[in-house]
Order: C-alpha cells, then sequence, then structure tokens
C-alpha cells in the first residue's frame, strides 16, 4: 500500500498569541512550534497501514523552513520517506491544498491520510480540497476505519453521533483525536532521524484566493460579575441569569 | 448585483437552526439576491424560512441522491450555484457543511473563508471575520475570486423572523449526477441515544479537575439535566478518563459557543478558553479567586464546587 501522510507545523497549544509587526499574522518570535496534535495520529495511522498491508509510508509537509523539524519527528516514529515543500501561506488552505495534491499526482497513493485540522488556522478544509483535486472521496474527522479489498468502511463524528460512511480505495482522511494510540519515537531513531534524507520539492505558485487585511486579538466585553458562595450569592447568580443575562 | 445561494441542511425534516442564521447573514448583504437550496430534502420544510426572509429556494432531487454522499451533495450545489450565476454560497460551518464546503469551493474556482463569525457587506464585496489559532485572535479576510464560499459557525449569527413574511416560492432543480459523484455514501447513523451533544446545545455545563473524579460528575450531570444542558468536560478530565472525548470542549475538543456555558472547577487554561469563549454567556465556578477562567467569565462564585453546585441545582430546580 502506498500510504502519504501529511502534516503540519503550528505553534504549541500554550502559545499566548500576539500579532505581528506586518498586522496580519502572529509574532513568532519566542514561539514554540510543535508537530499539530492532530497528526501524531495521523503518522501513527500510517504506520499502522503499512504494518498491515505492507508498502511505505511518506511523510509530507508545507510549510516554512522550520517545518523541516515535524518530518524529523516522523521519520523518527518511523516513515519511510520525507518530503518538504516550501510554501508558508497559512491564510490559504488552497495554496497548501494545491501542493499537497501536486506531490499526491507524482506518488499515486492508495491511502492519503491527514489531521482533522491544523490547530493554526483551524479550517477542517483539507482532506475535502484535497479528495477534490484528486478526484478522491473523502471523509472527514474519522475517529475508526476499517479497510478490507478496496472497500472502506469509517465512522466520522458528527454532531451528537457518528456517520458511518463506506467509500472505495483511494481515498482521502482527515483523523479525529481517539483513531489511534500513537507511538513515541525511541531515542536511538530520533538520533538516525537526523541524519535521514529529506526530499526537498519547489511549490505550486498559485495566487492566492484570499487576503488578510488585518489580524487582532479578541476583546473580552465581559461583565465580570464575581460573587461569594453564600445562600445569598448563588440566589443572586440566579437572579442574574434570569433578569440580566436572560439565558435562563 | 450578487447572487448568494444558501445551502440549507435538515435535521430529520426540518431546517437546522445554522440554515436560518446564514438566511438571515446573507440577507444582511445588501443589494443580493438570496436563493436557499435544499438537496434531496422535504419541500415542505422550506416554508419556514420564508418567515426568516427567504423568498426564493430550489429543491434538487435524483435518484442518486437517496443516500447522503457528501460528494454528489457538492457537485450538486456547485452546479446549482454555477446556473444561477452566484456570487456567493454560504453553509453552516456543521460537521456537514465543513465536509462539504470546501470541496464546492474547490470546484467553483472560489476563495474558501471558512468558520465566520462576523460578515460586513462593503460596495459589493464581504468582508468576514473568522477566529484562529483557536480562537486566540480573529482574522478579517476576502476573497479574491469572483465567487466566494463562506461557512459560517452556529450560534454566532442570529437568525430573525422578519415582519410580513411571504410564501417561499420553490423549483425543483435536477443536477447532472453520475455514479462516479456518488463513491462514498453514509450507510448508518449511530445517535448518541438521549444524550444531547455539546456541539448542538443552547446550556453547556462542563466540569474540569476541580471535580476531582468521574465519580462526582454526577453534580455536573444534575444542574445539566434542571437547565437542559449538554455535559462538557475540560481536557485534563478527558486525558484521565473521567469523561468521553466527545465532550471534550477546547482546543484539540471542540469548540462551542452555546447561549450559557457554565464551567464547573476549570481552571481556564488558554486551550480550553479557546474553546469556549464565543459562548454568549460563561459562569465560571472555581474556589481559587485567582484562577483565569474569572478573566473571561460573565458572572463567577467563589467556592467550592461541591458546596455550590448542589445549591445551585436545588435553586434552579424550584
Amino acid at each position: 500500500m502506498n500510504i502519504l501522510v501529511c502534516i503540519s507545523q503550528v505553534p504549541d497549544t500554550t502559545t499566548k498569541v500576539a500579532v505581528g509587526t506586518d498586522g496580519k499574522t502572529i509574532e513568532k518570535t519566542g514561539v514554540k512550534f510543535i508537530l499539530n496534535p492532530y497528526d501524531e495520529f495521523t503518522i501513527e495511522e500510517g504506520l499502522r497501514l503499512r504494518e498491515k498491508f505492507g508498502g511505505s509510508v511518506t511523510a509530507l509537509t508545507v510549510g516554512g523552513d522550520t517545518a523541516k523539524e515535524i518530518l524529523r519527528t516522523a521519520l523518527a516514529m518511523g516513515v519511510d520517506k520525507a518530503v518538504f515543500v516550501k510554501d508558508d501561506n497559512r491564510e490559504d488552505s488552497y495554496s497548501v491544498a494545491v501542493n499537497i495534491a501536486e506531490v499526491a499526482k507524482s506518488m499515486q497513493p492508495d491511502v492519503v491520510v491527514l489531521g482533522r485540522q491544523s490547530i493554526d488556522y483551524d479550517s477542517f478544509a483539507m482532506a475535502s480540497m484535497v479528495g477534490e483535486l484528486l478526484d478522491m472521496p473523502s471523509i472527514s474527522v474519522v475517529s475508526k476505519w476499517n479497510i478490507e479489498g478496496n472497500t472502506v468502511i469509517a465512522e466520522r463524528d458528527i454532531e451528537g453521533g457518528k456517520e458511518v460512511v463506506e467509500t472505495t480505495l483511494p481515498c482521502v482522511i482527515s483523523a479525529q483525536k481517539g483513531l489511534n494510540d500513537p507511538r513515541y519515537p525511541k531515542l536511538p531513531d530520533i538520533m538516525k532521524a537526523k541524519s535521514k534524507p529529506i526530499e526537498e520539492r519547489t511549490g505550486v505558485a498559485s495566487s492566492s484566493r484570499v487576503q488578510t487585511f488585518s489580524m487582532e486579538l479578541p476583546q473580552s466585553k465581559r461583565v465580570g460579575k464575581i460573587l461569594g458562595d453564600t445562600d445569598t450569592d448563588i440566589s443572586e447568580l440566579v437572579r442574574l441569569l434570569h433578569e440580566e443575562a436572560k439565558v435562563i | 448585483m450578487s447572487t448568494i445561494v444558501v445551502y440549507l441542511e435538515q435535521k430529520g425534516n426540518e431546517l437546522k437552526r445554522s440554515s436560518l442564521e446564514a438566511i438571515t447573514a446573507a440577507l444582511g448583504v445588501t443589494g443580493s439576491t438570496v436563493i436557499g437550496l435544499l438537496v434531496g430534502g422535504d419541500a415542505p420544510s422550506v416554508q419556514l424560512a420564508g418567515e426568516y426572509g427567504l423568498k426564493e429556494c430550489a429543491v434538487a432531487n435524483h435518484d442518486l441522491l437517496q443516500a447522503y454522499s457528501s460528494t454528489a451533495v457538492s457537485a450538486t450545489i456547485a452546479e446549482f450555484a454555477k446556473s444561477v450565476g452566484a456570487t456567493s454560497v454560504f453553509f453552516g460551518a456543521t460537521a456537514a457543511g465543513k465536509e462539504i464546503s470546501p470541496r464546492v469551493s474547490v470546484k467553483l474556482n472560489a476563495g474558501f473563508v471558512p468558520d465566520c463569525v462576523a460578515l460586513e457587506a462593503n460596495s459589493g464585496s464581504i468582508v468576514a471575520s473568522r477566529p484562529v489559532y483557536a480562537g486566540k485572535a480573529k482574522i478579517n479576510m476576502a476573497v479574491t475570486t469572483t465567487v466566494g464560499v463562506y461557512s459560517l459557525r452556529p450560534n454566532v449569527f442570529t437568525a430573525r423572523k422578519v415582519d410580513n413574511p411571504t410564501a417561499v416560492s420553490v423549483r425543483e432543480f435536477t443536477p447532472t449526477l453520475s455514479a462516479h459523484d456518488c463513491r462514498m455514501k453514509v450507510t448508518n447513523v449511530l445517535r448518541n441515544e438521549g444524550k444531547l451533544d455539546v456541539s448542538e446545545a443552547d446550556i453547556i455545563v462542563s466540569g474540569g479537575r476541580g471535580m476531582k473524579g468521574a465519580e462526582n460528575f454526577h453534580l455536573v450531570e444534575s444542574l445539566g439535566k434542571v437547565l437542559g444542558a449538554a455535559v462538557g468536560a475540560s481536557r485534563a478530565v478527558v486525558d484521565a478518563g473521567w469523561r468521553p472525548h466527545g465532550e471534550q470542549v477546547g482546543q484539540t475538543g471542540k469548540t462551542v459557543s452555546p447561549n450559557l456555558y457554565i464551567a464547573c472547577g476549570i481552571s481556564g487554561a488558554v486551550q480550553h478558553l479557546a474553546g469556549m469563549s464565543s459562548s454568549k454567556v460563561i459562569v465560571a465556578i472555581n474556589k481559587d479567586k485567582d484562577a483565569p477562567i474569572f478573566k473571561v467569565a460573565d458572572y463567577g462564585i467563589v467556592g467550592d464546587v461541591f458546596d455550590v453546585l448542589p445549591k445551585l441545582t436545588a435553586k434552579l430546580t424550584h
């Protein structure tokens, strides 16, 4: 099985976001960048497919120069090959999707796995866009799946439950937390991964389909009435919810 | 003159509220013709949209739309949008909307703006605001293409009924579909019976590490029951195995924007705040008066959840 896993590098979840000097993106100085948390499931799923069906796993990232670090993580976890495409456009999912599709077309994967979202621009768009560009079916937010022969049966999370979806290979899926239990790379593998080759490819120049005018930090407009825990306070809270906030 | 197609999504035989919200948002883009599109659905439900100001609607039907297929629905929407010369297509950013809107944008060579929380019509073009970095920041953006595809975060835009509504003029639309468009289909839906989901609830009562163990969550559930609320949880609680992942609110869980969010024993790590800060009203109950959750709360009770929750539940029962 020819498996392509697409991963991204994002600011650590504990990052306190500040607006950069361009006024449109975040200030990157001092920010720790990590492997997108959902992509731990992505890489793990690729490795499990190889263990089950044989074949090879290629990890791909589209991003700025520092994004190569996450390919080292993927190599340490056990992927066979790493491909880096330089394109730092985060605002436009389409531009990332075009670059992924371009690499995919050259390797004809049976399965493309991605994370359900990158926790920077949170677009949830990549599985569908890549699927459309490759003319493949896609299933997003998959928490469980099974491949038998050419048939794929997957469960994806929806509001208040799960959808059971049936399709055929080749296909694209996006991984939800719980799909698997990602392995930790072992120290010797981390050391070995440092000297493994990373193939660099030039990105496809596609003009961005969106433009950002400005980035701002959310302003809290909360009333902030802080009460104690006496009976009177709790009654007051109930009154405020009824009469002031009018939410119950 | 711009034309906005609003994709209407149904739950059972009724239009989802997120679709009604999208209608109101589309009508707010001045100088636009708004057309609803229901795919393989129940035509009578469309009349409800009339109360929210929709005048025109198409219902797409085809033998290949019998079973839900996101690829077939995407193809149908794109074909319809082209047929009416749509300049924008609006979706609710629901589980289905999030999956089909990116496909539709690729099919229409359209710029894609997901998860919008505000739209401003500026001389014919739309400037959208959307949260990024899980709500830690917001960007204002626009498409650079002729056509734009937007998904709207549920429960952020208000669905407004109009004065003097008229009957919706409904017509049929038959898309050109082939088996190739239906290579994936939904074969079953597994509902969490009797349990309200955080992504659909008007009120959420969430518990954090301060609940001290799975066995104490009955306090959160009791309060939730009185309020008709869904139960949510912080990441710490889910990682500890006290609650299922489906209840997790936050950066690596679900992003929610209910009318009322009650955080019980949740300190308010930045990842949690990211997932719930667009809630309309936030109540925090925590014994640490310096907990960050109080900085985003409208109302706070500084006190022990084990003491406060039963009292609050009792007072709300009366």
